[in-house]
């Protein structure tokens, strides 16, 4: 089920959209290799569905390129397009059933027997036997579906799918992203995937690019991004950080120091996006362990000390909230393995950390310490 | 390229201001004809402008008349079409009877039907019955036609009403008929005012059933009918322009205070929900 | 009625009857509330009908004067269709030109109204609908000086060679056929509007994605999804159009007449009431036919 002609990369080459004064996605590069599920990741209003229909030729860029193995097709008419979307409301035609709206795609292109196509499409999604049904009478998980084969019937270049999965409940959700992701590695069709909720962008996409205000934040596969963040949007986007302000005067061998408050900590300088000035000391929740004393701390770790204010119990772990000398509220994800000590709001604690899993942000000179209250949502659900 | 696009994106914006063009052409005309001092009385051309016609609508007093007989019909016709046709609606959407689809039929079948059939079916009706045609004859047919408007447009109001508001109001100790005087009938009055216009303007305009029911009375309509033969009076633009105003001013005033009111209740939604939680 | 019946109800309002605390106690409301009404309607409407076919199998040699006998006189049905045939091919000949350029009017403006106006959208329908404030014989006088022989209209018409330097457009075919498009167009609208404004959008962009040219998916996805409209629309402009004498009567001669100038004069100037009976109930009875017809082919089963 390889595409008709071979596909080559889906690149966008200093793409720009405006509406009015208002700039919706700002003078975008990107590319996206050859048959990659590639997501792009940010809140509504970043600019990510923009891009997306901009691509699929639904909106026609203010200025720029898309180009589909080196022809640009921004400004081809979208039905013109070896492109095909899954909506974020489905679209599916209400006036025609389950079959025709898989066929519709091959019928406008004048493609005579569809049968077999429909069918196997039918059965790649799990829907053999619902030909004759109408849209309605399908659940949101099978209507979703439904937009998938009809988008996928049509071997596109490149399918684009618009939140797909926003519709559905979470146990649904997560059933569809495995699914979804079968089909790409079988159908081997470049996808790309918009979305805000950043765990449905990691447990799929190979690539994904953070957008935030038209631009794109940080591109890279899931566990780069979220284990050495670009920026403090994405460290705070992509999972909570506890992101401290500090100051850097500059390497000693392969580390770099920063000062906080009085106290000196060290990062390595492979895990350091700027080496002089105002910076930001991050360390995500998860990699913060409480401890009674300073003594507990094991040799090579780095540790700070504080007072509980907030202990929230979640099951699989219990996050909480350190307060520090000079009075900021760092999280601390403590897993419920069993053999961990528990603290109650009052106790002293020291928090410590592999200096490995810290990692230093460049910061402008006004910013403080951003950290995400336990009232954020915990890595793991998503909205 | 960029030309065809535009193109293909407004062609049809400007397809349906040329028909709305045509659709104003007559009312311009009317409009500017009530100001012409025709030359002749047979004339349909603009000669002269005059301010007199709108001075003195009157001045063929047959036509104040008949627009003042047109005017007591509706009247009549509205108020027993709206209480008759609001009545049914309730019937219809809030209870199960036997009969209903029969009825639904007797409701759509006068407006599906020709008006010529209406009108010549109940001339045949009043002339066998050996009943005097005249003012009561033509509120009888008027209140026929006009009833089947008022459930049609009543029924779509009461239907997308939220039956759950009156589920709270008897929660909140309203009895069945505090519920109906405080919660249903104002939510519906809308409808009802909306259907009470339309069979005024209904009953206002006719001609086809009025004309075969009417006897020797005239109304408005009969009147500018029986003057086109004899030539039109140019006071009967008057009229026809005055009626396009007062409709229109009508409308506009619904429409504003209806934005008033949704700015209103807007904001006295906010402390209004803190106050009582 | 398929595919209405499944879906579910947006609002989520539970579709439930009356409670049955209610019904046991009014259970002759109901009947109270309908009682007026449908007796009204039954009187005068389901009656006269009955009376109406009655009188069109009365003694055709009866007169007002001397009184009607009722003695099925079938045979008034063919001498009335003899006599006026070219009329009733009239009526249906120009509503049915009428409703082919209201079509072409109508379902641009509809569509317009519903997808692109934005927030003009209230502002235009108001527009469809003023011309209706004013009475509808003024109206149509109006076309008359539109159209006169010494009118703008004509004018240009005639200097673009279109008319003959005595061609004319009152009391011409055409004058009626614009009549009839004229004054019905606003109910063909409002229905039509009120389908499409329905329409997702996002159903036309699929449709676009999924390789329908313009053209295509307006014939797959815009028009079979507004045909509810469509066919309430055609039907509202169809009946009164073939049943107007009014637009034939002021815009036309005697040689444009249809079917209602002919039943309006038997009623109403030759008193021959078994021949208007029977004309009138001849024309309702096409009416019903075409109506039946046009609703089988268009497939109302799919729509409805």
């Amino acid at each position: 089920m390889a595409p008709e002609t071979p596909a080559g990369d889906l690149r966008l080459a200093n793409l720009t959209k405006t509406f009015g004064a208002f700039t919706a996605v700002d003078d975008l590069s990107l590319t996206v290799p050859q048959g990659s599920f590639f997501a792009l990741l940010g809140a509504s209003g970043c600019g990510k569905t923009t891009t997306l229909r901009m691509i699929a030729g639904l909106e026609e860029p203010t200025s720029g390129q898309v180009l589909l193995a080196d022809r640009d097709i921004a400004r081809l008419r979208p039905y013109k397009r070896p492109v095909n979307t899954v909506f974020q409301s489905y679209a599916l035609f209400p006036h025609l059933d389950i079959f025709e709206n898989v066929a519709f795609g091959l019928r406008r292109r004048g493609i005579r027997s569809v049968d077999g196509q429909v069918r196997e499409m039918l059965s790649l999604v799990q829907l053999d036997g619902y030909e004759r049904r109408r849209p309605a009478q399908l659940s949101g998980g099978q209507q979703q579906r439904v937009a998938l084969a009809r988008a996928l019937i049509n071997q596109p270049q490149v399918l684009l799918l618009d939140e797909p999965l926003g519709a559905l409940d979470l146990k649904l959700r997560r059933q569809m992203q495995i699914e979804l992701k079968r089909i790409q590695t079988e159908v081997g069709i470049t996808f790309v995937h918009v979305t805000h909720d950043q765990e449905e962008a990691m447990t799929m996409a190979d690539t994904v690019a953070v957008m935030n205000a038209g631009r794109i934040e940080q591109l890279g596969a899931p566990a780069e991004i979220y284990e050495f963040p670009a920026t403090a949007f994405v460290a705070n986007f992509l999972g909570q950080s506890n992101l401290i302000a500090g100051e850097t005067t500059g390497g000693n061998g392969g580390d770099l120091l920063v000062t906080v408050h009085g106290s000196r900590f060290s990062v390595p300088a492979r895990r350091s996006r700027a080496d002089q000035g105002p910076v930001h000391l991050g360390v995500r929740p998860e990699k913060l362990h409480l401890v009674r004393s300073a003594d507990e701390v094991p040799a090579g770790s780095q540790h700070l000390d504080g007072t509980i204010t907030d202990a929230s119990y979640v099951g699989v772990s219990t996050q909480y909230l350190l307060r520090t000398g000079w009075g900021t509220e760092l999280s601390v994800f403590a897993a419920n393995s069993g053999s961990q000590q528990r603290f109650a709001p009052g106790d002293r604690a020291v928090a410590y950390w592999d200096p490995g899993h810290a990692f230093l942000l460049g910061r402008h000179a006004d910013e403080d310490d951003r950290t995400t209250g336990i009232l954020d949502e915990p890595v793991g659900t998503s909205s | 390229m960029r030309v065809s696009r535009w193109f293909a994106q407004h062609w049809v914006m400007g397809v349906a201001l040329l028909v709305l063009g045509y659709l104003f052409l007559p009312i311009a005309v009317v409009a500017g004809l009530s100001f012409n001092r025709p030359s002749s009385r047979l004339s349909y051309d603009f000669n002269e402008f005059t301010l007199d016609n709108w001075r003195n609508p009157c001045a063929t007093s047959d036509m104040c008349d008949a627009v003042l007989r047109s005017v007591q019909i509706g009247f009549l016709a509205t108020v027993a079409a709206t209480v008759l046709g609001t009545l049914m609606a309730f019937a219809l959407v809030r209870h199960r009877f036997r009969g209903r689809s029969g009825l639904n039929v007797l409701i759509f079948l006068p407006m599906a039907t020709p008006e010529l059939v209406m009108g010549t079916s109940l001339l045949a009706l009043f002339v066998s019955g050996g009943v005097p045609l005249g003012f009561w004859t033509i509120v009888i047919a008027h209140v026929m036609f006009c009833v089947s408007f008022v459930v049609v447009t009543v029924k779509a109001r009461l239907s997308g009403m939220d039956r759950r508001l009156e589920e709270a109001a008897m929660d909140l100790y309203a009895s069945e008929w505090q519920t109906f005087r405080r919660v249903t009938l104002p939510l519906v009055l809308p409808g009802i005012v909306a259907a009470a216009l339309l069979a005024f303007s209904l009953s206002f305009d006719d001609f086809i059933i009025t004309n075969f029911n009417s006897g020797t009375t005239v109304t408005f309509p009969m009147y500018v009918w029986g003057a086109a033969q004899r030539g039109i009076p140019p006071q009967v633009n008057v009229i026809g322009t005055a009626m396009f105003g007062i409709a229109l001013l009508l409308v506009l005033a619904s429409s504003m205070r209806g934005r008033k009111a949704r700015r209103a209740a807007i904001a006295t939604a906010v402390p209004g929900a803190t106050s009582r939680s | 009625m398929s595919a209405l019946a499944h879906v579910p109800t947006a609002s989520g309002q539970p579709v439930s009857p009356p409670p049955a605390a209610r019904r046991g106690r009014h259970r002759l409301l109901p009947y109270l509330l309908l009682l007026p009404g449908a007796a009204w309607l039954f009187l005068f409407f389901a009656v006269p009908l009955v009376q109406l076919a009655a009188a069109s199998l009365y003694d055709p040699t009866g007169s007002l004067s001397t009184g009607y006998a009722l003695t099925w006189a079938f045979g008034n049905y063919p001498t009335a269709l003899q006599a006026y045939w070219p009329q009733f091919g009239r009526s249906f000949l120009y509503a049915g030109i009428a409703l082919v350029l209201a079509l072409l009017m109508g379902y641009p403006l509809a569509y317009a109204i519903a997808q692109k106006a934005g927030r003009w959208k209230n502002l235009l329908l108001v527009c469809v609908i003023a011309p209706m404030f004013t009475s509808f014989l003024v109206r149509t006088l109006a076309w008359k000086t539109i159209l006169s022989d010494n009118g703008w209209l004509v004018g240009l018409l005639r200097d673009v060679h279109l008319l003959g330097p005595d061609g004319r457009l009152l009391a011409t075919p055409i004058a009626v056929v614009l009549g009839l498009t004229y004054n019905f167009l606003p109910f063909l609208v409002l229905p039509l509007y009120a389908s499409l404004e329905r329409l997702d959008y996002r159903l036309l962009e699929a449709a676009s994605d999924l390789y329908a040219s313009p053209l295509k998916t307006f014939r797959r996805v815009t028009l079979p999804l507004s045909m509810p409209g469509l066919i309430a629309g055609t039907l509202l402009f169809f009946i009164p159009a073939t049943g107007d004498y009014i637009n034939a009567e002021l815009l036309g001669t005697p040689k444009e007449y249809m079917i209602g100038n002919v039943i309006d004069s038997a009623f109403l100037v030759r008193l021959d009431y078994p021949q208007g009976a029977a004309l009138s109930f001849l024309l309702m009875s096409a009416i019903l036919v075409v109506v039946f017809v046009y609703l089988r082919r268009a497939g109302t089963e799919e729509v409805l």
